[in-house]
């Protein structure tokens, strides 16, 4: 499965300068280190974290897409970094969990 | 005698949000030359936490990526306060991060330790008031 294709069921796009990349497994996290010891690659990593590093770590991680949960936004500025890093990223009014139960069904 | 390549970059200490840069660079030259992804992958988070630590307690240092045939070196050196006990430093969890910097996601006192998991050999040279000095190497053979 793609991450453009996560669009289809319910995911807003905030940017996707790679949406052909598969996803593969899901890692949930805010704290970035954990998140770089943990997060696979390929993985969707959903998070509430907004702040510039985050696009950093979702890009050093290799990450497929990060899904922001809980209605987080990103300013401007994050936006043109994860275009520049090529770092697709989504975003959710649900909750981390309620995404979680949601990919597990779709990634069956 | 093959040719080693090695890659410098100053750490800024004032721009916290910027910290990063020199690994993303990293991971685009080390990509350039061919090197498998997943050594790519743990050489770039290495640095990458390395460099948050010299942002966080160092106000910056200086970074060092060395790439020969069998290892990828990586030295950051920095003139900040030193680590006062290696080995509570290096336990999970442990972080003398000041607060602000937890509310951007870091101070998890992951740090060190991801750096060690991350890499085939590190050493922590510091002395109190006058510096660290962390060399990792991750084998390419």
């Amino acid at each position: 499965m793609t991450v453009s294709s996560l669009i289809e069921k319910g995911f807003n796009a905030v940017t996707l300068p790679q949406g052909d990349r598969m996803v593969n497994g899901v890692y949930i996290g805010d704290l970035l280190s954990w998140v770089m010891s943990s997060c696979s690659a390929d993985n969707i990593w959903i998070t509430i974290m907004s702040n510039i590093n985050v696009i950093a770590v979702a890009s050093l991680t290799d990450a497929s897409c990060v899904i922001l949960a809980e209605g987080v936004t990103l300013q401007d500025d994050v936006i043109k970094e994860a275009e520049k890093k090529g770092v697709n990223v989504l975003s959710t009014d649900k909750s981390s969990y309620e995404v979680a139960v949601l990919l597990s069904d779709i990634l069956k | 005698m093959a040719e080693e390549l090695v890659f410098r970059f100053t750490v800024d200490g004032d721009d916290f949000t910027s910290a990063g840069q020199a690994s993303v660079q990293i991971k685009k030259n080390l990509r350039q030359l061919g090197i498998p992804s997943d050594i790519i992958r743990r050489v770039s988070i290495a640095m990458y936490e390395g460099e948050i630590n010299m942002v966080i307690h160092a106000k910056g240092g200086e970074a060092l990526v060395k790439v020969t045939e069998d290892y990828i070196e990586i030295v950051l050196e920095d003139k900040g306060p030193g680590i006062k006990n290696v080995e509570q430093a290096m336990q999970e969890g442990f972080s003398t991060a000041p607060e602000g910097i937890r509310s951007l996601g870091f101070g998890a006192g992951m740090g060190l330790p991801n750096m060690k998991r991350y890499t085939d050999n590190m050493e922590i040279s510091t002395v109190v008031g006058v510096g660290t000095t962390i060399t990792m190497r991750v084998n390419l053979a």
